[in-house]
């Protein structure tokens, strides 16, 4: 006789395991979470501008925030936690950019979402990230975050905006250069923001805008629109972005040929753009507002030769492993600025998980002074918890022997004006 | 700037203009004339024309000539030869049929695209013009001493600017002797008018088909290396060209090679003045306004003939 042994049996087995699978997975979200906390990564969702008219700023954006999560994952990580970028290409495009901050969100499950610099994508995206309650750190120079346009889940505590920017410029172009100025600007946000503070500023200084030609960002040619620029010009002022930057100054200097005012320009019109580029003589002795120095300069500071090194750059600002990819030097700083903001605040709200994102935005905000150092190499900032913006110093160079050679450095002062919004009053 | 002046600048910028788009344009209607394929990657073969370019000059170094004539060879080459493939590969497979050869060049456009950002990368780059030197433009007066020149501040264009209307305008009357006065000529304007006709009289059709293909992306890469001097090579250059060339195709009449001509001109120097005096978004919208109207009132083209 046999005796019947209830034993495993490889059905019972599996019936067991499914059971117990089942059960963990009904487990709620946080027992799961918890367990993992201390080795899960923080997630940072890069919203990348690799396509559309902002690739350039992209790929030097990109390669920024690579160095910089280095630097902090190799000295520690975040709380001992490393950092995980996860980097989505908005293709430039403010509905894209809306897209991409939801699959950070819900998708990727990021903790912040952080990166983008095209005012009209910040604008486009902002909305969602407030909705979703994402933090969103924009290193955009726009005045959209000052302006309280935003919420309070948009900060932008790595980068000055224009408003502070041109403000600062005005006393020096109308004591240097002259009073009657002519402004050439990209036409959306980011070059409205030039033509209504620019103008507001040099008015304040006695000086006077005859003329605000405003060109399609799209735009690939621009003898057309010159024209336009009245003749008792003392001052050009411009300020372009896209693809075409290059031929826009080129054709600039094409049309003045040898009689041309005054020009005074923000380096955006040639951000990763070479200055010895044939057809740019002209600018020789021009003026440009930077907002880092591209080239290295004589008195370059330990902080500025340590974050070139890092991020892969020469002293005339371009890539170490090919001279002629010049960098967005005057913005990509606000990356790595940024993401030091980012890791002083996820430490300072002691955060756990995406459900400690409110506290993040209010241990930002209460952030007050970066000062210069390997985490804020472009300089000393002073950080405004209430309107989420940062103030620093700004840089004019003038371009000598086809390099640009700082001339003078505004004080943090110079940026400032009064508030015009209080994020903290909003909900969290 | 005054309006004298003023003018003779808006004309000189839109006579370029035509020109490059005269080029686009006619290998459009070409394609169009002989195929009846509406080739919508069209402007992804002018951008590949401009960034070849740009491998072209900046693998020859040396004097920008150089790098420059070479290019106006090999690039229309190279281009033509891609276009032949691409016809013998997926249009021939599709049977020409008027709606899939549509989807079939959607695609293509996604794929040049796409491989031009893998590889040449989403920055525009610079081409040096073979030779470039500023032409400061006189203008006259009746004064106080009467008539006289003077020369005003701004009005200039460059000697590349205006090789390249003359180069524009051989290459277009080469065309033209192309398909009137030559062998070849005479074998597309044959499949043009009567494809199984000619078919029966023993016209290689097919080899004719993706000749055309390739003279036609040719003579859009031909246009793209005229102008990358002036402007930069960039993955995305192909979008404006396209939707012009398409204009101007519509508004000559499709298939018609004096009719494009003629269009071109006028949108490209209505383009150039529109916007000088009012602004680039104008010109768009009346040149888009100009097709609504030609398509409702006339919608052979101003040159094309109805067919049945």
């Amino acid at each position: 006789m046999t005796k019947l042994i209830k034993g495993t049996t490889r059905r019972g087995a599996l019936k067991t395991l499914a059971g117990a699978a089942a059960g963990t997975a009904a487990l709620p979200l946080w027992a799961r979470y918890a367990q993992a906390q201390s080795s899960e990564p923080i997630k940072i969702g890069f919203q990348q501008h690799s396509t559309g008219i902002g690739a350039a700023y992209g790929r030097w954006y990109g390669r920024t925030t690579e160095a910089a999560v280095k630097v902090i994952n190799d000295g520690g990580g975040i709380n001992g936690r490393m950092i995980e970028v996860i980097a989505e290409d908005d293709g430039t495009d403010p509905k894209r950019g809306a897209e991409v901050v939801e699959k950070f969100a819900n998708q990727h499950n990021c903790d912040v979402a952080f990166g983008t610099l095209f005012s009209h994508v910040v604008i486009g995206s902002s909305p969602r990230a407030g909705e979703l309650k994402l933090p969103y750190f924009v290193v955009s120079e726009g005045h959209h975050v000052a302006s309280g346009m935003l919420n309070r889940y948009t900060l932008q505590p790595g980068i000055t905006d224009v408003k502070s920017q041109v403000q600062a410029m005005a006393p020096y172009v109308s004591e240097n250069l002259g009073k009657k100025v002519t402004m050439i600007f990209p036409d959306f946000a980011f070059g409205h923001d030039h033509r209504d503070f620019f103008s507001a500023a040099i008015e304040a200084q006695g000086g006077e805008v005859l003329e605000k030609i405003a060109i399609p960002p799209t735009e690939t040619s621009f003898t057309k629109y010159f024209p336009r620029i009245p003749r008792d010009t003392e001052v050009l002022y411009h300020v372009m972005v896209g693809p075409a930057v290059l031929t826009f100054v080129k054709e600039l200097g094409e049309f003045f040929g040898p009689s041309s005012p005054a020009i005074f320009g923000f380096i955006d019109s040639l951000e990763a753009v070479d200055i010895a580029s044939p057809g740019l003589e002209f600018l020789e002795g021009t003026y440009f507002w930077e907002g880092n120095p591209r080239y290295a300069q004589a008195d370059q500071t330990e902080y500025d030769k340590a974050f070139r090194a890092a991020v892969g750059v020469d002293d005339n600002g371009a890539s170490i492993s090919d001279p002629t990819d010049v960098s967005t030097y005057a913005h990509m700083f606000g990356c790595w600025e940024t993401l030091h903001v980012i890791k002083h605040g996820l430490e300072h709200s002691g955060y756990q998980g995406p459900g400690d994102r409110a506290k993040l935005i209010e241990a930002v905000e209460a952030l007050t002074d970066f000062p210069e150092g390997h985490a804020h190499p472009q300089g000393a900032k002073i950080f405004n918890g209430k309107t989420h913006q940062v103030f620093g110093h700004q840089y004019i160079s003038r371009v000598e022997n086809g390099k640009l050679v700082r001339v003078h450095t505004t004080s943090i002062e110079d940026t400032l004006y009064p508030d015009e919004v209080d994020y903290t009053t909003q909900p969290l | 700037m005054e309006f004298g002046p003023h003018l003779l600048l808006a004309t000189l910028e839109g006579a370029v203009t035509a020109a490059v788009l005269a080029l686009t344009a006619v290998g459009l209607s070409l394609v169009f004339g002989v195929m009846r394929v509406v080739n919508i990657a069209h402007g992804e073969f002018y951008m590949l024309g401009a960034v070849i370019a740009w491998y072209v000059a900046h693998m020859m170094g040396g004097h920008p000539a150089l790098g420059f004539f070479l290019a106006l060879v090999l690039a229309p080459l190279l281009v033509g030869a891609i276009a032949v493939l691409a016809d013998v590969i997926i249009l021939k497979r599709v049977d020409y049929d008027p709606e899939r050869t549509i989807v079939a060049t959607i695609g293509l456009l996604y794929i040049i695209q796409q491989l031009t950002l893998m590889t040449y990368g989403p920055e525009a780059r610079p081409v040096e013009a073979p030779f470039n030197s500023r032409i400061a433009l006189p203008w006259f007066e009746w004064g106080e001493n009467g008539f006289q020149f003077y020369y005003p501040w701004g009005l200039s264009t460059t000697s590349y600017k205006l090789a390249v209307i003359g180069a524009a305008g051989v290459v277009l009357l080469g065309v033209w002797a192309m398909m009137t006065r030559t062998k070849v000529g005479l074998l597309m304007r044959a499949t043009q008018a009567d494809r199984d006709m000619a078919l029966a009289f023993g016209i290689p059709v097919e080899r004719v088909y993706a000749l055309v293909f390739g003279i036609g992306a040719a003579l859009a890469a031909l246009g793209a290396v005229l102008i990358v001097p002036i402007q930069q090579a960039h993955y995305l250059m192909g979008a404006d060209p396209l939707l012009l060339a398409f204009i101007v195709v519509i508004i000559g009449g499709l298939g018609s090679l004096p009719g494009t001509v003629l269009a071109a001109l006028f949108i490209g120097l209505s383009d150039g003045i529109i916007s000088v005096f009012f602004s680039p978004t104008l010109a768009k919208i009346l040149a888009t306004l100009l097709v609504g109207l030609v398509l409702v009132w006339r919608p052979q083209g101003l040159f094309g003939t109805r067919t049945a």
